[in-house]
């Protein structure tokens, strides 16, 4: 809603959408280059990287060992050279593997070096449950990596800032990491056509404006916030649904604005609550929005367990729309 | 720990290249004394690695390099920094975390960089560059300069698995990197022997790598074999895996002192007066040239009173201003 003006659009999936800006940056720019495991012929498990090596060959386009602290090592230090890497992680649970690459490496070499040396690398990787993949292919670790800085975070909810968040990553001379939530590949949406359809990253999206309740959802979240929302307005109340789009850095000054207006604000991610991105944004608007608040932040976040691998109790762990539709209405009605 | 004998060219060096050699070891010898002096007088915030001892190790093979080249480095990094040409006031400046030094006082002496002659950074995590040395070969590949990555790393890294990760992809990808191997035999405060399983170059032989062993102590050894393996890694044909045996002389660390418990003052003294690298290219240098040792000395002098100038610079140069904290967090 807050990118009017971008032209013509055309509908397409959220894996045709990153596949899209992937393919528009490694053509406008030759320091462009993607890595990692099944990226080229194999496209990924998930398909999205389909086609790219075809048009860009396995130069740009190139097919790793399965060694993700090795390869993102790799991608550090050729961003620090003058390339651009895109580095695919495959499922966001790796990120523990590559720990020491992101955080003591990728994130505090400008620093470290007192400006001079600049590391634009891009991370791409998922984050997400219930796709019935178990404990160590279903986690949200976007705290994990928020948490530190020196990095970017981005987690696109919609086709349109799958593409402009990616193209704003590689643009940036930053290390950026984008979760794609793997339940959202087929979802479909209108994306701006525009080559130069680049989203700032650090500036949150209302993706429906209310007055009753601010809902602050990031990434899978999002459309569970928007369902709410619907059934809330069934029943009169109107849900204002703020999407972060980056959780480092963040916009508090969107996220405080709305929680004002409505006086009432709940903070849903698919990440574990405890010291989750949830936490981080329900204090910042607590702080900021204290006097106009008319109920303390509430949160909805994934449960503090292992993702389990029965549908049953992996359901459980997830918030749904009912649950926050549940704690809205308990919060205005208490 | 006996490397294998190697024939070396009688005359590896003109005498201008051997002279600036000579000159690049002192240069390091100078100024690790100087930097161990402002940690005992407490001048210098924090600790220190010595690269005392090795200083043929940087300089052989740094001497093929040029600014375009790159290097990674270690915690035991001001040889490597100094070897690449870096120069001795924003080096000291840095080490006592001066805004004039090479990162604004900001990474000191375990994250130096000098990006300028090359330099992609010391780095604290063993092993931990190995990644960005193979990256910078990536990119020298990708457009195809012919620039060559040395990644400088102790035997310690011996035990990461990220090493072996990226010398996969470098041979896979014939990548220009050469690694380098330090063994100065010790992993902080214990004896490689009992961390290290099976022989050390059997490891990139596995991957199908080059490999090389020398005498670290010797520098027209070091370098007459650098420069095979990075003349064959400019021209594309692959990387190379560079073991050199070593020694440090002082611990792990400046305040490293009671050591007996790891290795013996007696074995510190053998390696010192008969295989210090400076000592043995004076007598080469005084035998194959028309050098005398007061020519030697007056290099050195010249060298003593840079560093003099130097820390002196350092030690009146401001602390970045308070509202650096926050600068250079994102580009």
């Amino acid at each position: 809603m807050s990118t009017p003006n971008v032209g013509t659009t055309e509908t397409m999936t959220f894996a045709k959408a990153v596949n899209t800006a992937l393919a528009e940056e490694l053509r406008r720019d030759p320091t462009v280059f993607i890595m990692g495991e099944d990226v080229a012929e194999a496209g990924t498990p998930f398909k999205v990287l389909s086609g790219l090596v075809d048009e860009f060959g396995t130069e740009r386009v190139i097919d790793t060992p399965i060694s993700e602290a090795g390869f993102t090592g790799v991608g550090v230090g050729a961003a620090m050279t003058g390339m651009r890497p895109v580095v695919d992680i495959m499922f966001g649970d790796f990120l523990t593997l590559i720990m020491d690459q992101v955080v003591n490496q990728a994130a505090k070499i400008h620093y470290m070096s007192g400006g001079k040396l600049h590391v634009p690398l891009t991370i791409r990787t998922t984050l997400g449950a219930t796709r019935r993949s178990a404990a160590q292919h279903s986690q949200s670790l976007h705290a994990w990596v928020s948490h530190i800085p020196g990095l970017k975070v981005a987690l696109p909810s919609t086709p349109a800032d799958a593409k402009g968040l990616m193209k704003a990553a590689i643009r940036d001379d930053n290390p950026v990491i984008i979760f794609e939530d793997k339940l959202s590949f087929q979802e479909k949406g209108e994306v701006p056509t525009s080559e130069d359809f680049v989203l700032p990253l650090g500036v949150a999206d209302i993706k429906r404006e209310g007055r009753d309740v601010t809902l602050i959802a990031t990434s899978s979240m999002v459309q569970v916030a928007l369902e709410a929302a619907k059934t809330l307005a069934s029943d009169g109340i109107e849900a204002e649904v703020v999407d972060p789009r980056t959780t480092s850095p963040l916009d508090d000054a969107t996220l405080i604005e709305s929680a004002k207006k409505t006086g009432r604000c709940i903070v849903i991610d698919e990440g574990h609550r405890r010291y989750g991105a949830s936490a981080e944004i329900a204090a910042v608007v607590s702080d900021g929005a204290f006097w106009w608040l008319d109920a303390p932040v509430r949160r909805l976040a994934a449960m503090d367990v292992p993702i389990p691998f029965a549908p049953n109790l992996e359901d459980l762990t997830v918030p749904t729309p009912a649950d926050v539709v549940s704690e809205a209405v308990t919060l205005i009605n208490p | 720990m006996t490397p294998p004998k190697t024939t070396t060219p009688k005359k590896p060096w003109t005498r201008a290249a051997a002279l600036r050699a000579y000159e690049q070891m002192m240069r390091i010898r100078v100024f690790e004394e100087h930097a161990n002096d402002l940690y005992l007088s407490a001048k210098m915030p924090g600790l220190t690695h010595m690269y005392t001892g090795q200083e043929a190790v940087a300089v052989g093979i740094c001497e093929h390099l040029t600014a375009d080249d790159t290097i990674t480095s270690t915690h035991r990094g001001h040889g490597h920094c100094v070897a690449k040409g870096a120069a001795y006031p924003e080096m000291f400046a840095e080490l006592l975390g001066r805004e004039a030094g090479y990162c604004r006082g900001k990474g000191g002496s375990m994250h130096i960089a000098d990006q300028e002659n090359g330099n992609l950074g010391a780095n604290a995590i063993v092993g931990g560059s190995a990644g960005i040395a193979t990256g910078s070969g990536f990119s020298a590949k990708a457009r195809g300069n012919g620039d060559v990555s040395v990644c400088f790393f102790g035997e310690g890294a011996l035990g990461q698995g990220l090493l072996f990760e990226v010398m996969n992809m470098a041979q896979l990808w014939k990548l220009p990197v050469i690694y380098v191997c330090e063994n100065n035999m010790y992993n902080e405060y214990t004896h490689y022997s009992e961390v290290t399983a099976g022989e050390i170059l059997g490891r990139p032989q596995a991957f199908g790598m080059r490999t090389a062993h020398v005498n670290g102590q010797d520098i027209n050894e070091v370098h007459t074999t650098a420069k095979d393996l990075i003349d064959r890694a400019r021209k594309g044909e692959g990387p190379a895996f560079m073991l050199c045996d070593t020694y440090r002389y002082h611990g792990h660390h400046v305040g490293d002192i009671a050591r007996d418990y790891y290795r013996s003052k007696d074995e510190e003294e053998e390696w010192k007066s008969t295989r210090d690298p400076i000592n043995l290219f004076t007598a080469w240098l005084t035998s194959n040239f028309k050098i005398t040792e007061d020519d030697l000395a007056s290099i050195e002098a010249q060298i003593r009173s840079e560093a003099e100038q130097a820390v002196d610079f350092a030690l009146n140069a401001p602390y970045p201003d308070d509202s650096e904290v926050d600068q250079h967090v994102y580009a």
